[in-house]
């Protein structure tokens, strides 16, 4: 009888360490810092086609210091189960000049980016669906700023400006 | 070797206990209270102008459906909003992808990965009808239950309003 309470109580103290040890990971993971794999030809050539590794830091859009030129990952406006990493071009406030087509550049628009929104495009405009296509971004849906990129390991460590 | 302990011990028994209701409160479900009379009667009923903060409903939201993004309409959502991140709404579902949703002046039609959200109470309600559509992806979970006061606690039930959306069927079976 003795014997069973100490399992337990050993099985307890062990799955509590577990469950701590994945609490942290999920705060961590979520408030500070992440990786993520990111893969397609919309960032070409800061990014690879065939899947690059990067850290993604979580503090810089909590605290508002996002600016334009940053590579964020962002929540796609278009499904919700999507990430997209592309590169913010404006903030709130800005006035963005873009072109649908990029190969006939005499049809620009241009639109000032509205409050509690910023403007985002990929490297590669010819492939990338951005806000050219789907609008401002709110800046909700921004979920991290990607700063190093860890594999391959012949591309390693943080972009320049 | 006896103060400086004790107080590392709760320090780490702190962070233990803040890393854990901020873990359960992300994934799983937090209590929120519910400011403003844009959702009146399911919450605040009472509409007097004098608001003080110990009399707001408090309402359980759960976060599971964050997994896959699946809402039904007339469900209760709290969200981010679009022109102030910092800022969250609470309100309801009326159109999901794919709908058509009749306002005052047109019929718009919801982009894939958005949502209709309307206040219960019209009248007093920043909604849809003044920012649009809202992208799923700042939903940041579903009210189940009013938790205070105490004599309207109970679950909130999804209301839907079949005249004004026409939705087509391939988007309401997700």
């Amino acid at each position: 009888m003795r014997q069973w309470r100490i399992i337990a109580k050993e099985a307890m103290t062990r799955a509590s360490i577990i469950g701590k040890f994945l609490c942290l990971l999920h705060v961590t993971d979520a408030y500070v810092l992440s990786s993520n794999h990111v893969l397609g030809p919309s960032m070409l050539p800061t990014l690879n086609i065939t899947g690059d590794v990067v850290l993604v830091e979580h503090l810089s859009h909590r605290l508002g210091k996002l600016g334009s030129g940053d590579l964020v990952l962002v929540r796609s406006p278009l499904d919700p189960k999507k990430t997209l990493t592309k590169r913010i071009v404006a903030m709130e406030g800005d006035k963005v000049t873009f072109s649908l087509d990029s190969t006939r550049s005499h049809n620009s628009r241009s639109l000032v980016v509205p409050k509690g929104h910023v403007w985002i495009q990929g490297d590669n405009l010819y492939v990338s669906r951005d806000s050219r296509h789907f609008g401002p971004l709110p800046y909700g849906l921004i979920e991290g700023k990607v700063f190093m990129r860890v594999w391959p390991p012949s591309s390693f460590g943080l972009w320049g400006e | 070797m006896g103060t400086p302990s004790i107080l590392w011990s709760i320090t780490k028994k702190c962070f233990t206990v803040g890393v854990i209701t901020l873990t359960v409160s992300d994934l799983f479900a937090s209590i929120v209270p519910v400011r403003g009379a844009s959702m009146s009667p399911t919450f605040n009923p009472k509409t007097n102008s004098l608001f003080d903060s110990l009399s707001d409903d408090r309402v359980l939201v759960e976060k599971l459906c964050l997994r896959n993004y699946k809402f039904s309409h007339g469900d209760v959502i709290v969200f981010s909003s679009p022109n102030n991140h910092k800022e969250k709404h609470v309100k309801r579902i009326v159109g999901l992808p794919g709908d058509w949703v009749g306002t005052i002046y047109d019929v718009v039609h919801i982009p894939e990965g958005h949502c209709w959200v309307e206040g219960d109470n019209s009248a007093s309600s920043l909604d849809s009808r003044s920012f649009g559509p809202v992208p799923l992806g700042l939903v940041k979970g579903r009210v189940t239950h009013v938790l205070w006061p105490p004599h309207r606690v109970g679950t909130v039930d999804r209301k839907t309003s079949q005249n004004r959306v026409s939705s087509s069927s391939s988007a309401s079976k997700f």
